[in-house]
């Protein structure tokens, strides 16, 4: 598998002062009995940039922001943060370091306020200035009346936000976002974009994994996109989108046996091969703009081709994958029934 | 899109972080980050009240039950074996607290938080010593109740109440110590319930083996020669000594350095085996 390599942008922020990487890692890797859940990735993340790690579940995409948390043990290669070393220096790195999980990390046990507190007087800042954080945390993340309850009657995103208030007491330069809106309703989802925005702002790095494409594109300043432990490509959310279309049209053909005619159509009219999908019949055709899906069709129609279904979307994730993988978000060879329903689900989510 | 941004806010410079970070944690930080685990266990302890619930019924239960059933066949009447037996119940109840140690840990390092734990720069052994600070005030309530009950049953001490509180000092400070014990086994085995198991495996012999309910005179040689080297016996013969008759024997120190000997193997090997498993 070759890595898709989408060009570089210039247009970063200005890296402040010194010239270290926010993170470089070079041939990560982790096995798991066997399993290489993390097969040898390569990462520059610049200071003061939105990192995107793009992947379905089970890339490595955890894996690999606990290694470079200093959670899980590097197996190979090596990793850098802030010039500083991993492997060598795991408890300068978890000074560095701000971790936000997939999971809750806060103690259920304890108010918000408390466990606020608790972390601040572990990370050795004096009592009086630890309440006044985690009066000023609160108040951020408008938890503020949530305050004094116990977290078991949080609701998904206020944990998701305390959380993350937790990540920030010291203020660290990095921080990791793993999966941070998975599972958020559309609202909650916009207000943790907002404050991931605002992070940056205040000069910080952000390293967040996802697995939705519109979230990449909305906050990442560039995107790594991960399979099976691997990076089949990196670039800006755009340079992405242009490989793999503005839209997407999606056609059933009535007849599978048809599908080379309806290829060679597509390549006719729009000059590059659509990707058929591992399911018989089915094809998702890139276009730059929405408008050409007409002429698609038409000139399926006067070739004799005929559809049973078809629909235009902006890409999914697992076109991304499709595009630059030629298999789905899933990586199965075949995709069942029931995995494509899901499929459309996501797609829907993502518009 | 400002949710977060206060301006007045200095912005991060990830140098001056860098710069700043230090490479190891102090004696001075270790304490601290102790100290706030132990106080995050008190609050723990404070919303599940039932956690005590052993730690408070097993020295009232233990000691009416032991009194009537060995009482007679050990020491001709209740009155008499008291004396034998109250140091005895107050050593069992203070291990079966130390043992409560080692479950509980494996419970919490199952939960999230302690994901958060291992992220943040502190002591590796803080989130580990800190619930057994908290523990002490469990040591305490059991010892406490363990004479409490005695005295209700007749029992007086002769040693008054100088010696009873070295009795309880001496028993809370062996029951700190072998909790590491059980801490390691905490962070080495599978699940809650393969602690409570292997616990229970070390926890029997220590206690039963030990001079806590019955002279080790009338035990078989074999057995009588574990018995004499059993901390627990160490513990038993000390706490005898100091609440029957205020006497400071040479089990006190035998007791400390046996509780030295233990702290000193398993409190490296629990931190080793908790960064392990990561
Ligand atoms: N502790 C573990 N033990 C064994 N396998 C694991 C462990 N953690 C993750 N894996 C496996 O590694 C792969 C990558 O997992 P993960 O990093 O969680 O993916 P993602 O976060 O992208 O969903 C998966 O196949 C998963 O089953
Ligand atoms: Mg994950």
């Amino acid at each position: 598998m070759s890595i898709t390599k989408l060009g570089r942008t210039g247009g970063g922020p200005a890296s402040g002062g010194g010239t270290d990487l926010a993170v470089r890692a070079e041939g990560l890797a982790k096995t798991f009995g066997g399993h290489r859940a993390v097969d040898g990735i390569d990462l520059d993340v610049r200071p003061g940039e939105i990192f995107g790690v793009l992947g379905p579940n089970g890339a490595g995409k955890t894996t690999m922001l606990r290694m470079l948390a200093t959670l899980l043990q590097i197996d190979a290669g090596r990793a850098e943060i802030f010039g500083v070393d991993v492997a060598g220096n795991p408890h300068m790195i978890r000074q560095l370091v701000g971790v936000t999980g997939q999971y809750a990390t806060v103690d259920e046990n304890l108010t918000a306020r408390e466990n606020l507190w608790l972390f601040s007087r572990l990370q050795g800042i004096a009592a009086p200035r630890a309440r006044r954080i985690a009066v000023e945390l609160l108040g951020q993340f408008d938890l503020e009346e949530a305050a004094d309850r116990p977290i078991a009657q949080f609701s998904g995103g206020m944990r998701r936000r305390l959380d993350l208030a937790a990540s920030l007491i010291t203020r660290p330069p990095l921080i990791f976002l793993d999966e941070p809106t998975t599972g958020l309703d559309p609202r909650t989802r916009g207000q943790m974009w907002d404050t991931i925005r605002g992070l940056v702002a205040d000069g910080c790095t952000v390293l967040l994994t996802t697995q939705y494409l519109d979230e990449a594109d909305q906050l990442a300043d560039r995107v790594a996109v991960i399979d099976h432990g691997r990076k089949v490509a990196e670039g800006t959310p755009d340079e992405l989108k242009t490989a793999v279309g503005n839209s997407a049209l999606q056609l059933v053909l009535a007849e599978p046996d048809e599908a080379p005619t309806a290829v060679e159509v597509v390549r006719r009219v729009l000059g590059s091969d659509p990707v058929l999908s591992p399911e018989q019949g089915r094809l998702n055709v890139a276009l730059d703009q929405a408008d050409l899906a007409a002429d698609v069709l038409i000139a399926l129609r006067a070739a004799g081709v005929s559809i049973s279904s078809v629909s235009v979307a902006k890409p999914s994730l697992d076109e991304v994958f499709l595009a630059l993988t030629g298999h789905g978000a899933d990586g199965d060879e075949e995709i069942s029934d029931t995995e494509i329903s899901d499929i459309e689900i996501s797609t829907e989510e993502n518009r | 899109m400002s949710t977060m941004t206060a301006p007045a806010r200095e912005a991060v410079r990830a140098a001056d972080r860098v710069a700043a970070a230090r490479r190891r944690v102090s004696t001075g930080e270790t304490i601290v980050q102790t100290l706030a685990m132990a106080w995050r266990a008190l609050k723990k302890m404070r919303r599940n009240p039932e956690q005590f619930f052993d730690v408070a019924l097993q020295p009232i239960l233990f000691t009416a039950m032991f009194a009537f059933i060995f009482g007679g066949a050990i020491a001709g009447d209740v009155q008499s074996y008291l004396p034998l037996m109250i140091p005895g119940i107050l050593a069992q109840t203070v291990l079966t607290t130390c043992m409560a140690t080692g479950t509980q840990l494996r419970e919490d390092m199952e939960k999230g938080v302690f994901d958060r734990f291992k992220s943040l720069p502190i002591a590796r052994i803080a989130p580990l010593a800190g619930p057994m600070v908290a523990d002490l005030l469990r040591y305490t309530i059991a010892a406490t109740l363990t004479f409490g009950m005695g005295l209700v049953m007749g029992y007086r001490p002769g040693g008054g109440a100088g010696g009873v509180l070295a009795a309880v000092l001496l028993a809370i400070i062996t029951g700190w110590s072998l909790a590491w014990v059980f801490t390691w086994v905490g962070t080495i085995a599978r699940s809650a319930q393969a602690v409570q198991s292997i616990s229970m495996m070390i926890l029997f012999p220590l206690t039963f083996l030990s001079n806590a309910f019955v002279p080790v005179e009338t035990l078989p040689g074999w057995l009588a020669a574990f018995v004499r080297i059993n901390p627990v016996s160490h513990l038993v013969t000390a706490a005898r000594d100091l609440a029957n008759s205020a006497l400071v024997s040479g089990e006190v120190a035998w007791t400390l350095l046996a509780c030295l000997i233990v702290i000193a193997i398993f409190a490296p090997l629990s931190v080793r085996s908790y960064k392990r498993h990561m």
